[in-house]
């Protein structure tokens, strides 16, 4: 049993595990996450290089949010391996993920409505001089890495509550990459965003990868958005990852077709033991 | 919504991104967002000193004088503040406290076994009674934030217990002070002004904790999105834990302070009634059910109208029960402000 690495490149064997990620910043090996009866993820294999954007897709309920929030320390996987720059590591938390260069994300966006712009910017990493917050210093800074992000606010003073969507979703994206992070974790960038706001997150992420610092995972559900700024898809099916292609080399119509046959045999399935 | 993203506070010459970011315009224009978003407290605080100036007017010299403000503002405002800065943290993350009334009561008790049955230096006496709200506020945070029962009832049965164990311990007989710890009384409540200064030390402390440090940011956080505070790394559990705790020690604190005012440890201190007062204060300070919002600005001024209404009604002649009347009326209308500003605020965003 390898890997599913199809794209022409030598696939690491997924049995014996070696310690030498082949230049992966991120690989997992047979991840697999139960919620008590039920099997979230049954074995996923995945591996993200240095410097590229790879496109998570899947259906709803295909495992795509849990994979997200294991491999960035919310919730530790009921089984499998996890390697960073080659070394096997333990997630044990947010802040331990996040201390080991992880960043994410999320789809809710973890923006907390009642504070500001900056008090969110800083949330969990405020700077301090004992006991005290520095409002002015984390004020400058957000104002700052928001500008040189492209990021329009009113104001970083404002509460997070008066801004539109977009805003939201790109004040969270800014956030995170605030720490300058190795592995970007992105669930659902462009959900419930028009396409002029949309567009800007797109640039955005776009601007990091020329930039070259840090690798990116998207989940998405619109292709399109997909292949705008992905090197390479992963498509997630019932738990596992059965397509790895890079995005040159796949398109919508075969992703499509990949997931309407699995409806069918699921269906076909359902009937026969019907 | 298409021009939502360019969407600024559209005012020609307002430095979007000034340097100093509170001078000019920009400065004018938040100043004036701060105001609009302390309305609350500002309309509070016209009720209060519309409520002191009544009083004056009507009462005159019976009202100003020495003897009454003392009571009014130390024995009216003063304890009722105290417990309303911790039911507004609590409040604010999302929980609330329905058993410090109960810490008012019991803590003078435990001091006065430990003393007098247990040869207990009077000292540490007083140490274990402020320990007890600690642990209180423990046994509070243990039941809601381990086991997962919701605030509301943990603290209902914790309530009751600890009403239970003051009364059946004390035979429901009043005790009276040990004499070890009389001298200490007068730092914590027998200085005509102590406990009006208690409460603004501490509500000075409390505003700046909620405003100034993480935690209480993080308080806020968790109130304002459970789920989004514990994937940015908060550990809201220990942020519950402690506001539990923090409220246990203040309804400790004020125990002590009415065993020196009642100059005797009574049975019948404190009671639902504390901390119904304390939560009045709070929601009409403008402290959301929900969690999220609130101010201690807002609660202490809030316990300041409380305590004109309960020190100038009897002035008037009015007795308790129309006072009930007053107080539920005015939670009333609190809360329908809040909720109306809420749904205001919403309109304005959307």
């Amino acid at each position: 049993m390898t890997a599913t690495t199809p794209d022409g490149q030598t696939a690491p064997d997924g049995q014996t595990a070696p310690e030498d990620p082949g230049g992966d910043v991120l690989r997992c090996e047979h991840i697999a996450k139960n919620f008590g009866m039920v099997t979230a993820l049954t074995d996923v294999n995945l591996r993200l290089e240095r410097g590229e954007v790879l496109g998570l897709i899947g259906d709803n309920g295909a495992g795509k949010s849990t994979l997200l929030k294991i491999l960035c320390g919310f919730q530790p996987p009921t089984s499998g391996r996890i390697f960073l720059e080659g070394q096997a590591v333990t997630l044990k938390s947010v802040d331990h993920a996040r201390s080991l260069g992880i960043d994410a994300v999320y789809q809710d966006l973890a923006l907390v409505n009642q504070l500001t712009v900056f008090q969110n910017m800083f949330l969990n990493r405020e700077k301090i001089r004992w006991p005290l917050v520095r409002n002015r210093v984390m004020r400058r800074e957000a104002r700052e890495h928001l500008d040189e992000m492209g990021v329009k606010v009113p104001s970083v003073n404002v509460p997070v509550a008066q801004l539109s969507g977009g805003q939201r979703q790109a004040v969270a994206v800014a956030r995170s990459v605030f720490s300058n992070p190795k592995i970007l974790l992105l669930d659902e960038p462009l959900a419930a965003m028009g396409v002029k706001e949309g567009a800007i997150i797109l640039d955005l992420i776009t601007r990091l990868k020329h930039e070259g610092n840090v690798s990116i995972i998207i989940i998405a559900h619109n292709y399109a958005h997909v292949f705008e700024v992905c090197d390479r898809i992963n498509l997630i099916q019932d738990g596992h990852i059965t397509l790895d292609k890079p995005t040159s080399e796949t398109s919508a119509e075969e992703l499509t077709d990949l997931v309407v046959a699995e409806y069918r045999r699921a269906l076909e399935e359902r009937q026969r033991s019907a | 919504m298409s021009d939502t993203f360019e969407r600024t506070v559209a005012k020609p010459g307002a430095p979007q991104w000034g340097p100093t970011g509170v001078g000019g315009l920009g400065g004018v224009l938040m100043r004036a967002l701060r105001v609009i978003g302390r309305q609350r407290e500002a309309t509070v605080f016209v009720i209060a000193v519309a409520l002191f100036l009544y009083f004056l007017i009507d009462k005159g010299s019976e009202f100003t004088s020495k003897s009454n403000q003392v009571t009014l503002w130390s024995d009216s405002v003063a304890p009722y503040a105290i417990i309303a800065l911790g039911e507004v943290f609590l409040l604010i993350c999302g929980e609330i406290d329905l058993s410090v009334g109960f810490v008012v009561g019991f803590a003078p008790y435990l001091m006065h076994y430990l003393i007098n049955f247990y040869g207990f230096p009077g000292l540490l006496g007083i140490v274990f009674a402020l320990l007890l709200g600690l642990f209180v506020g423990w046994v509070n945070g243990f039941f809601t934030v381990t086991v997962g029962v919701p605030s509301f009832i943990t603290t209902l049965g914790t309530g009751f217990v600890l009403m239970g164990l003051t009364g059946w311990t004390a035979h429901d007989e009043p005790a009276a002070i040990p004499a070890q710890v009389m001298g200490i009384g007068k730092w914590i409540q027998n200085y005509s002004w102590a406990p009006l200064v208690w409460a603004v030390m501490l509500a000075v402390l409390f505003h700046i904790v909620l405003t100034r440090t993480r935690w209480g940011l993080h308080t806020v956080s968790a109130g304002g999105n459970l789920l989004g505070a514990r994937e940015a790394g908060i550990h809201v559990g220990r942020i519950k834990y402690g506001n539990f705790m923090i409220i246990g020690l203040l309804g400790s604190l004020v125990g002590l302070q009415q065993m020196y005012y009642t100059s005797n440890i009574s049975p019948t201190t404190g009671s639902y009634q504390w901390m119904f007062y304390a939560v009045t204060a709070a929601v009409i300070g403008g402290t959301a059910m929900l969690g999220g919002v609130g101010t201690i600005v807002g609660a202490f001024i809030g316990a300041v109208v409380l305590g004109i209404l309960l020190d100038g009604f009897p002035l008037i002649g009015v007795n308790a029960d129309p006072l009930n009347v007053v107080f539920g009326g005015a939670i009333l209308i609190a809360m329908v402000a809040n909720v109306q500003l809420t749904r205001l605020r919403e309109r304005g965003q959307r």
